[in-house]
């Protein structure tokens, strides 16, 4: 029980997450560290609302989630650790808060500047190499969108960025 | 009166279809309009169902409460007035939908998911047993 999925997904709380792999792993707390999302109520509150009754969600500045990650796994039940971008995880790894952990790369969407890797993921060199310091501070980084989802390492995303 | 505008916002194909299959039904066109979540953002969701909502009084119908179009259409519709956003999108709310665009908004929207929810029945066999 404790920590049972630390995920980097620019939708946050959405199917994938409270469906897929909410019921695969009865998850029933979710931590997202967004220091935007942590001053923001309201949006807070739309999040709130679409979560499965028993399910709860808590938002936090990414400086406040890195002291309590330590001790997330001592929780009795089952939960995810969040973030919406590679800044924001990486920011966890650098703060030492993720060794032996593995960091799952959920939906990263099209934008200026990234590369379509997969059909969920797409990065830019400087999140890439956010991924790659994550990795060489101790945590295994693979993408994966859903639990029945073979993971993608980060060398194979590497590889394809790097691809003309 | 200005009728209301109708969007459907759902994952993958799934907005498309439904509009299709509404179309086809009802022999109404354009009275819909389809937007897929399909490699955005949730920043270029946001702009494509603002894009398709428009000025008018709109209801934006979308397919799970918990997903992220809901999210998306929530997000981006929170301090606009005169839109509803509706979720668990069905052809029996869409197509009551298409004949009371003239409605206000907050009725319609309470109209057609009370379509939605009849609708869904579960048929059961003589024995009892599900058919």
């Amino acid at each position: 029980m404790g920590l049972e999925l630390i995920r980097v997904d620019d939708r946050l709380l959405h199917g994938q997450v409270v469906v897929g792999w909410g019921q695969r792993l009865d998850l029933r707390w979710y931590l997202v560290a967004d220091d935007e999302l942590a001053e923001s109520e309201w949006e807070q509150q739309l999040y709130r609302d679409a979560l499965p009754p028993g399910t709860e969600a808590e938002f936090v500045g990414v400086e406040a989630a890195s002291d309590r990650v330590p001790r997330l796994s001592e929780r009795p039940e089952a939960g995810a650790l969040l973030t919406r971008g590679t800044g924001a995880m990486r920011r966890l790894a650098e703060a030492g808060v993720l060794e032996d952990r593995r960091v799952d790369v959920g939906c990263v969407g099209a934008g200026s500047g990234r590369k379509q890797l997969l059909a969920y993921v797409h990065l830019s060199p400087d999140e890439a190499e956010d991924l790659r310091r994550i990795r060489s501070l101790g945590a295994e980084v693979v993408a994966r969108d859903v639990p029945s989802a073979r993971p993608v390492s980060l060398d194979v995303l590497l590889e394809r960025l790097n691809d003309d | 009166m200005t009728r209301v505008t109708g969007v459907v916002v759902a994952h993958g194909d799934l907005a498309r279809a439904l509009v299709r299959a509404v179309e086809r039904i009802a022999g109404v066109g354009d009275a819909l309009v389809p937007v897929s979540n399909t490699s955005c953002t949730p920043e270029t969701l946001e702009q494509r169902i603002l894009d398709a909502v428009g000025e008018g009084p709109a209801i934006v119908f979308t397919d799970m409460a918990s997903g992220s179009c809901a999210f998306a259409c929530r997000r981006a519709l929170f301090r606009r007035g005169g839109v509803a956003v509706v979720t668990g999108v069905s052809l029996p709310m869409l197509l009551d939908f298409l004949f009371h665009r003239d409605m206000q908004v907050e009725a319609l929207a309470d109209r057609v998911a009370g379509k939605a929810r009849d609708a869904t029945v579960v048929h059961r066999g003589a024995d009892g047993r599900a058919s």
